[in-house]
C-alpha cells in the first residue's frame, strides 16, 4: 500500500503543479488540460502495465523530487557536450531552450531554430497545425504528462525544398542540485522535399542529485522530405531518461533513426513512427551497451497505414553485469497497407550470467499481400572465434573487444555523419577497455 | 625446438592421445599421417592450447619453455602457429585490422614498439602475393563468405604475416583442388627456413608431393606407431592404413 501512496503523491504533485502554472505555459491550454486529464486517468504506470512491465518506474521516481529547477550554466560547463565541430546547436537545459548557449549564427535561409515558446507566437500557423497533432496522449502516461507540463524546448522548421547540410545538434542537459523531474519537448517540422540531419544527445552534468528527464520530440516529415535522426544517450548513473520520439511521415519521405544508449541508470525509449502515405522508407537502428545495474528499454512502434512502404529495423545489444535490456518492437500493417515490406531484427550478446534480456517482437498484420519478418537472437560471445583470435596472438581481452566491436559495427556503419560516427565509435571503444 | 614426451590428453573423460613422443628441430618438416579418429586434430588442438582438452600426462617443451603452461596467445607470441582445418568466420572483423592487432600484440610481448603503418602495408602486399590472395579478400571480414580454398589460403597468408617458428598445418589439404593445393604448398615452401619448422598433419599423401617432409610419422589410436623417411608416406598411400593396423596388432 505504501508504494501506491507514494506514487499517488507524485502524480498529485504533478497535477497541483499543473494547476498553478498552467496559465503561464506556451501553446493551447485546452490541449494541456486534455493531457493532464488523460495523465490523471492513466497515472504513473506500475509493472503491471503491459508496456512498462520490465521497467522499474519506482526506482526512477524514488525519493523526493522537485518539478522545476533552474541552474545557471556557462559555456565552459557544457563545452564537452558539443562534440560536433560543424553543427548548429540548440541547448536545452532542464527542458528550457537556452539561446545564449546555443550556436545559431548564420542560419541558412529556410531554417528556423527557436524556442517553442517563441514558435507558439511567431510561427503560430505551423505550430498550431503540427504541435502535438500526431501524438496520442491516451496511449502513454508520460506523453500525456509531458504535453501537459512542458515549459519549453526547441522548435526546428526546415522550409519547403531546403537542404540543410550541417547537422542540427539538440543537446539535452540535465543539471540540478536537487533531485529533479524535467519535461523536455521539441518539435521538428521538415517541409516538402526538404532535407535535414538531427542529432539529439542527452547528458547529465556532474552532480549529486538524481534527474529524471521525460523528453519528447515530435518529428513531422512532409512529402518527399528526408530526415536522418540520431539519439546519443550517455547520461551518468544519476541520470534517468524516458525519451519519446513521435514521428509522422508523409508520402515518398525517407526517415532513418539511430538510437545509441551508452550509459545512464535507467533509459526508456519510445519510438513511434506513423507511415502515413505511399512509397515511404523507414530505417530504425539501435545499439545499447548496458552494464552494472543499468536498465535499458526500447519500445518501438512502426505503423504502416498506406500501401507500398518499406520499414527495416535493426537493434543490437551488448548486455553485461546485472543489467537488464528490453526490446519490444511492434509492427502494425493496416488493412490498406498492401505491398508492405517490414523487417525487424534484434540481436543480443550476454556477457554475464546475471544479465537479462527481454525481447518481444509483435507483428499485427491486417493486409494480405505483404512481406514481413522478424528475428531475434541472444547468445554469448562465440568461444570458437575467441580461440581462433587468441591463436593469432591476441589476448583474450582484445579478442573479446574485437568481437564486440564487430557485433556493434553493423549498427555503427549506419551512421552517415563521419564526425558523429568517430565520436560514437570512440565512446564504445572506451566502454570496452 | 619442440619436444613432446609421453603426451596423454583427453576430452570429456575420453583419452584420445595415449603417449605421444615427438621431436622437431629447426629447419625440419615433419608429416603426421593417420586414419580418421587417430588423434591428429587433437594433437594440433592441444599444441595450440584449446581448453576443452585436458592433458593428463606428459610434457611439451617449446624452445626450452613448458608450452602447456602458456595461454593460447602466449604460445602464438612464442612462435606457434596453427593453420585450422576449419578456419572460423568472423563477420565484422577485417582481416587487415585483425592482423595488425595480432602483430602488434606479439611485438608488445617481445618488448617491441608497434609496427610502422607503412612497413605493415608493404609486408601485407608482399605476403598477399606469396599466397596469391586477392587484395579484396584481404580487406574483407575474416573468412566471411570465403570458399574452402580461400579460407585455407587465408590461413597461410596469416602464417606468412605472423612469421612463426613452428607452423602446424592441420589437414590444410582437405577440400583443396589441385591448383589451390599447389598455391598453398608453394606458400609454405617459400616460408621455410633453417630457423623454423613445420608439422604437416594430413590424411593423404598428395600434399607431401609438394611439401616434402624430412620425417613421416604415423599416428594410430593416439600413439605414433611408426616413423620413417618420406618414402613411408608413399608406402602408406599404396598399402592403405590397414597395413599399419595389422602391424600394430602383430
Amino acid at each position: 500500500m505504501e508504494t501506491i501512496t507514494k506514487k499517488n503523491t507524485i502524480a498529485d504533485k504533478f497535477i497541483s503543479e499543473f494547476e498553478s502554472s498552467k496559465n503561464s505555459l506556451f501553446g493551447s491550454l485546452k490541449l494541456r488540460e486534455q493531457a493532464i486529464e488523460s495523465f490523471t486517468k492513466q497515472g504513473i504506470p506500475t509493472r503491471k502495465h503491459e508496456e512498462y512491465k520490465y521497467l522499474n518506474i519506482d526506482l526512477m521516481l524514488k525519493g523526493e523530487f522537485v518539478l522545476t529547477s533552474s541552474e545557471t550554466l556557462d559555456q565552459k560547463q557544457i563545452e564537452h557536450t558539443q562534440f560536433l565541430k560543424d553543427a548548429f546547436v540548440a541547448v536545452i537545459e532542464n527542458g528550457v531552450f537556452v539561446e545564449e548557449l546555443s550556436k545559431l549564427n548564420n542560419l541558412p535561409k529556410g531554417l528556423t531554430i527557436c524556442s517553442l515558446e517563441e514558435a507558439s507566437k511567431n510561427f503560430k500557423q505551423i505550430f498550431e497545425k503540427k504541435y502535438s497533432q500526431n501524438l496520442d496522449v491516451n496511449a502513454d502516461p508520460f506523453s500525456a504528462l509531458n504535453t501537459a507540463m512542458a515549459k519549453d524546448g526547441a522548435f526546428i522548421y526546415v522550409a519547403k525544398g531546403v537542404i540543410i547540410e550541417e547537422p542540427i545538434h539538440i543537446i539535452h542537459i540535465s543539471n540540478a542540485n536537487k533531485n529533479s523531474i524535467i519535461q523536455s519537448r521539441n518539435l521538428v517540422v521538415v517541409d516538402e522535399n526538404a532535407q535535414v540531419k538531427i542529432i539529439e544527445s542527452f547528458e547529465t552534468l556532474d552532480s549529486t542529485a538524481k534527474t529524471f528527464n521525460n523528453a519528447l520530440t515530435e518529428i513531422v516529415i512532409e512529402e518527399c522530405a528526408i530526415v536522418d535522426h540520431y539519439k546519443i544517450q550517455d547520461e551518468n548513473e544519476l541520470g534517468y531518461l524516458l525519451s519519446t520520439t513521435q514521428v509522422i511521415q508523409k508520402k515518398q519521405s525517407l526517415f532513418s533513426t539511430h538510437t545509441f544508449t551508452l550509459s545512464g541508470s535507467l533509459v526508456r525509449n519510445n519510438l513511434n513512427i506513423i507511415l502515413d502515405g505511399e512509397h515511404i522508407e523507414t530505417h530504425l537502428n539501435g545499439l545499447y551497451l548496458t552494464s552494472e545495474n543499468q536498465a535499458v528499454d526500447n519500445h518501438t512502434v512502426v505503423d504502416h497505414r498506406k500501401p507500398n512502404c518499406d520499414s527495416n529495423e535493426l537493434y543490437k545489444g551488448i548486455i553485461d553485469g546485472k543489467s537488464t535490456a528490453t526490446f519490444n518492437g511492434k509492427i502494425f500493417v493496416r488493412k490498406d497497407a498492401q505491398k508492405t515490406n517490414a523487417f525487424q531484427s534484434n540481436k543480443n550478446i550476454l556477457l554475464s550470467d546475471d544479465a537479462t534480456i527481454n525481447t518481444k517482437p509483435q507483428l499485427e498484420i491486417y493486409a494480405d499481400d505483404v512481406k514481413c519478418s522478424h528475428g531475434t537472437s541472444t547468445g554469448k560471445l562465440d568461444e570458437d572465434k575467441i580461440f581462433y583470435l587468441r591463436t593469432r596472438g591476441l589476448s583474450e581481452t582484445s579478442s573479446k573487444k574485437l568481437l564486440m566491436r564487430a557485433f556493434a559495427s553493423e549498427v555503427l556503419d549506419t551512421i552517415k555523419i563521419n564526425e558523429l560516427q568517430a565520436y560514437v565509435e570512440n565512446k564504445i571503444a572506451k566502454r570496452f577497455e | 625446438m619442440l619436444v613432446i614426451k609421453n603426451l596423454h590428453a583427453s576430452i570429456d573423460g575420453k583419452e584420445i592421445l595415449k603417449g605421444i613422443n615427438l621431436e622437431v628441430k629447426a629447419g625440419e618438416v615433419h608429416a603426421i599421417m593417420g586414419p580418421n579418429g587417430s588423434g591428429k586434430s587433437t594433437l594440433s588442438a592441444v599444441l595450440a592450447g584449446r581448453s576443452e582438452y585436458e592433458v593428463t600426462e606428459g610434457e611439451v617443451v617449446f624452445k626450452g619453455k613448458n608450452l602447456l603452461e602458456l595461454s593460447p596467445e602466449d604460445r602464438a607470441r612464442e612462435g606457434v602457429f596453427l593453420a585450422f582445418q576449419y578456419p572460423v568466420e568472423i563477420p565484422g572483423v577485417s582481416n587487415v585490422n585483425f592482423l595488425k592487432t595480432a602483430i602488434n600484440e606479439i611485438r608488445a610481448y617481445k618488448g617491441l614498439a608497434p609496427m610502422d603503418a607503412k612497413d605493415f602495408l608493404v609486408m601485407l602486399k608482399e605476403k598477399q602475393k606469396l599466397v596469391e590472395l586477392d587484395v579484396k579478400l584481404a580487406n574483407r571480414s575474416v573468412n566471411e563468405g570465403f570458399s574452402g580454398g580461400e579460407k585455407k589460403r587465408n590461413e597461410i597468408f596469416q602464417m606468412a604475416m605472423l612469421e612463426p617458428k613452428l607452423a602446424i598445418l592441420d589437414e590444410t589439404d582437405s577440400g583443396l583442388d589441385i591448383d589451390a593445393l599447389r598455391i598453398v604448398a608453394n606458400g609454405v615452401n617459400k616460408l621455410k627456413s633453417k630457423n623454423n619448422a613445420t608439422i604437416v598433419i594430413t590424411h593423404y599423401q598428395r600434399l607431401l608431393d609438394y611439401i616434402v617432409p624430412d620425417v613421416v610419422h604415423i599416428l594410430y589410436n593416439g600413439k605414433i606407431v611408426k616413423s620413417g623417411p618420406k618414402e613411408l608416406a608413399l608406402e602408406l598411400e599404396e598399402k592403405g592404413y590397414d597395413f599399419i593396423k595389422a602391424e600394430v596388432r602383430a
